[in-house]
């Protein structure tokens, strides 16, 4: 029965939520555990399974040493999980690899959020967004993105409120804007700091809190005072007026809230872009209160509880680094690990598919993700996978990875276990187990568990259902900065959720953040000058377009969830390329017609969609799809320097009429979809 | 009822969830259309506007399509439904439709096994954006800025509906003339496509003529 007081959504959902519940029993479902014998899967038994995954790690392990096997894990996962994914790789393999794919995801927002703010998580509740008069939006499609945010964004409409969205396409979120800057991909900084530009010079600052909660601000007006809005419109190709209006508009409001998503994170200036809009937050002091705030909007069911405890590179639980040192004593406390055991700093997933291919990974395990999908140019990821010495994947279905794997285990959907997850807004919820996982299939805590307890781990994992691994989560993230301490399952249920840092059982929860403080030690915020750097390939005479990716709202990530889902398949069957009439005129390219897009790391065929929604000089493919039709077989993997999250979303490429009648065969008969008589 | 197509995101939860109304027999009785994607993404999503006196009813001539005591519009009647498809043919709104293999009209009932026990029927329950809503008019109306419109003239007829269209403008009413056409509107071949120069240089010397830097 749905919970219509639930004060998050209401009840209300997205068409991947309405038809979620046909994954559950869909007949493509992993039943048992499946060995790669001679290049054909075949039905294993647990045992056997498993003892072959330990038998081979424990050779790689011994043959090239502890940092041999690499984890790479993902946000999808209830919080438990990902918190044992993280302690499974330190304590029960003891590898430095370990890696989730919110790397591909939230890094750049949380590497900003926490260089800005101290701490790494959205400010405000939402039920703050409708006391704001101005939001700023930037390069997020959240109509499509993040349906069910868009009651509180219309709710805020309702009461008067206005709306500027920074995008490259026009998207439903963006048509309803009172303001749209239709920037050049990755242009945001140059657009922020003009930005901060006009309210300096019309006095839409706040002195008074700069003064008292900040630091670093001299440099930043400095900096911000070279980016006049002429400067700026040369750059981005929004029109200044627009640029000075929206100024107006936000500086002169008396409330506001700023919120990103993947928009201007995925790129090589990814924390750049999220530092340069916190610095118009700060400048107007326009945060901690009741309709002021700034918001990073996830990307994936746990994007938010998934970058908190510890299954990240370089991250300890509760938000602690691996490189401090009492952060490491504190943990390995917790866990009754010798402090010597506990290794360093891994490295980002983008670098250790590189060490694969270089040979210093031999083995990976993977769990919540699938990297044939959604990691930046494909082709290279093929041959790391294909150079591995043993490949463990868990998964409910088979997917375009998996299928390079030696050992595939049967995990859980969302409504076969229980744990908690933490939403965007910072709210810790639960989700209760529905239904029993079908076959043989395993919850994936107990699995990843039995693979250590089987590796000779098992002092440090005696977990008997989620709730255990809870309670331990709770010890071991007290004193961090996402302090779960105070959280029990049953304060979740009574209070319809408790928002972090919760540190004793009698706290409530800290619905808004930085009322008082910023979590830095001196308790102020930082501005960063931040330089306009154009993304790491910028379009020349071989490729004179920026390709850019994203979402569709009927699909999910990496698509293998919902790709299966008659329903959704029939919205969205495949990929497209979104191309200006401009564009398409000078091409000679008519709607509809497939033409091949390029770029310097491959090629793919996708039918043109000749739309005045995006920019002429910018083509935009979403990328839930895996093989021929993977927008990823041309993105660029270059990396931010301090997030290394990868550039999908802006790289060079050009558009070729196809003159050959030889079309692969594409649509419903396509290889990676299997559609089957779950609609 | 109240349909806001300025809200609506084409993200078609409520096709998805009117299939699983335990009265719907997993068909979907909601439509949602592109109005012309090359322009822009705006979407509209179609519902049975429940007339007052509904056009269906009217040329049914075995009486099959029923209006409750609420007002709603029902499914025809299984044992007295023709296949004459009058009714399809005849809704100014394209609502109804024809299920050859069940031999029965169907078209909306505003779930009437959930919104008879209180509840939202399903399209209006999990639309994430409040394009449609459910509700009683003084609890709804007041909190938005559109319009609520219910007359509709299409050519010599005008249909006065149950549902409201939220709309953005002081029109009384919805009209279409007798072509199928909204007034003021231009056919997209008719559409002067504008000329070559760059669409970017378009729009930053339009805003150079008032900026004040």
């Amino acid at each position: 029965m749905s919970n219509y007081d639930f004060p998050v959504n209401e009840g209300r959902l997205c068409p991947k939520g309405v038809t979620a519940y046909l994954q559950v029993h869909h007949p493509d479902r992993l039943l048992h555990p499946l060995i790669k014998r001679n290049g054909v899967f075949e039905r294993a038994t647990w045992d056997e399974a498993l003892d072959l995954v330990v038998s081979k790690f424990k050779e790689l392990q011994t043959k090239h040493g502890k940092d041999a096997i690499g984890i790479y894990s993902g946000s999808s996962l209830t919080t438990e999980k990902t918190y044992l994914m993280g302690k499974f790789a330190r304590a029960g393999l003891g590898t430095r690899y370990v890696d989730y794919n919110g790397r591909l995801c939230m890094v750049s927002a949380a590497a900003g959020n926490n260089k800005a703010f101290g701490i790494d998580r959205a400010a405000n509740p939402w039920s703050d967004i409708p006391h704001a008069e101005v939001l700023l939006i930037a390069g997020a499609n959240c109509a499509e993105t993040f349906p069910v945010l868009n009651k509180f964004l219309w709710q805020q409409r309702d009461n008067g409120g206005r709306w500027i969205i920074v995008d490259p396409r026009e998207t439903p979120t963006a048509r309803q804007g009172d303001i749209h800057w239709q920037l050049k991909p990755d242009t945001d900084v140059a657009l922020a700091n003009a930005l901060l530009h006009v309210m300096i010079k019309e006095d839409l600052t706040d002195e008074a809190f700069i003064t008292e909660r900040t630091n670093n601000w001299e440099e930043t007006k400095a900096t911000a005072l070279r980016y006049t809005p002429q400067v700026a419109a040369e750059i981005t190709g929004v029109p200044s007026e627009k640029i000075v209006q929206a100024a107006r508009l936000y500086g002169r409001a008396k409330t506001g809230i700023i919120m990103h998503a993947r928009g201007i994170e995925h790129h090589t200036n990814g924390v750049n872009n999220v530092l340069s809009y916190i610095n118009i937050v700060l400048a107007t002091g326009k945060i901690g209160k009741v309709g002021s705030g700034y918001g990073t909007i996830t990307g994936q069911g746990n994007g938010q509880g998934g970058r908190e405890h510890g299954q990240k590179a370089d991250q300890l639980p509760g938000q602690r680094s691996i490189l401090n040192p009492e952060h490491r004593k504190y943990v390995c406390e917790v866990w009754g690990l010798p402090e010597s055991e506990l290794p360093q700093a891994g490295v980002s997933v983008v670098e250790m598919f590189q060490k694969m291919r270089e040979g210093e990974i031999r083995g990976l395990l993977s769990i919540c993700n699938n990297v044939m999908v959604s990691l930046p140019d494909i082709n290279q990821i093929r041959r790391s996978l294909e150079g591995l010495d043993f490949y463990v994947c868990i998964d409910f279905f088979m997917s375009e990875s998996s299928r390079y794997a030696d050992v595939v285990l049967p995990g859980t959907t969302w409504s076969e276990d229980e744990g908690v997850t933490c939403n965007s807004e910072g709210r810790v919820v639960k989700i209760n187990k529905a239904a029993d996982p079908p076959g043989e299939a395993r919850a994936d805590w107990w699995i990843v568990q039995e693979i250590a307890r089987r590796m000779g781990r098992e002092k440090y994992f005696g977990f008997n259902n989620p709730r255990e691994i809870f309670d331990e989560m709770r010890v071991a993230s007290k004193g961090g900065n996402a302090d779960y301490y105070g959280i029990s399952y049953e304060k979740i249920e009574k209070q319809n959720g408790v928002f972090w840092p919760c540190p004793t059982e009698e706290h409530p929860g800290t619905p808004r953040l930085f009322e008082e403080r910023f979590y830095h030690p001196d308790g102020r915020a930082r501005f960063h000058a931040i330089e306009y750097n154009p993304p790491a390939e910028m379009p020349d005479e071989e490729y004179p377009l920026i390709l850019t990716s994203g979402r569709v709202v009927y699909q999910y990530l990496s698509g293998n969830q919902t790709r299966r889902i008659g329903f959704l398949v029939e919205q969205c069957p495949e990929p497209y390329v979104e191309i200006h009439p401009e564009l398409a005129m000078k091409l000679k390219i008519n709607d509809g017609e497939h033409v091949r897009v390029r770029s310097r790391r491959g090629f793919g065929i996708f039918p043109a969609l000749v739309v005045k929604t995006i920019r002429p000089d910018t083509i935009f493919i979403p990328y839930h799809w895996g093989e021929q039709l993977a927008v990823n077989q041309l993105t660029n993997p270059a990396l931010d320097p301090t997030s290394k999250i990868p550039e999908f979303k802006a790289c060079a490429a050009r558009i070729e009429k196809i003159h050959s009648r030889q079309l692969p065969i594409m649509g419903e008969k396509r290889k990676g979809v299997s559609r089957s008589k779950a609609r | 009822m109240f349909i806001d197509p300025q809200r609506c995101i084409g993200c078609r939860a409520c096709v998805a969830a009117c299939r699983e109304c335990a009265t719907h027999k997993g068909y979907s009785m909601i439509f949602v259309d592109y109005l012309e994607r090359a322009q822009t993404t705006a979407t509209m999503p179609t519902v049975c506007m429940h007339c007052v006196e509904p056009t269906c009813a009217l040329v049914c001539p075995a009486d099959a399509i029923k209006v409750s005591e609420e007002g709603v519009v029902m499914t025809a009647l299984k044992p007295r439904c023709l296949d004459c498809r009058n009714c399809v043919n005849a809704c100014p709104f394209g609502v109804p439709k024809y299920h050859t293999e069940m031999h029965l009209q169907m078209k909306c009932d505003m779930c009437f096994d959930r919104s008879s026990e209180g509840l939202k029927p399903m399209c209006a329950s999990v639309c994430p954006t409040g394009a449609i809503s459910f509700g009683r008019y003084e609890e709804i109306v007041p909190l938005r800025r559109t319009k609520p419109v219910n007359a509709h003239v299409f050519g010599n007829q005008r249909v006065e509906t149950k549902v409201y269209l939220m709309l953005p403008t002081d029109a009384d009413m919805v009209e279409v003339d007798g072509c199928g056409v909204f007034e003021g509107y231009v056919m997209p071949d008719q559409v002067q496509m504008p000329p070559l120069e760059s669409w970017i240089d378009t729009q930053v010397e339009e805003s150079d003529k008032s900026n004040e830097f």
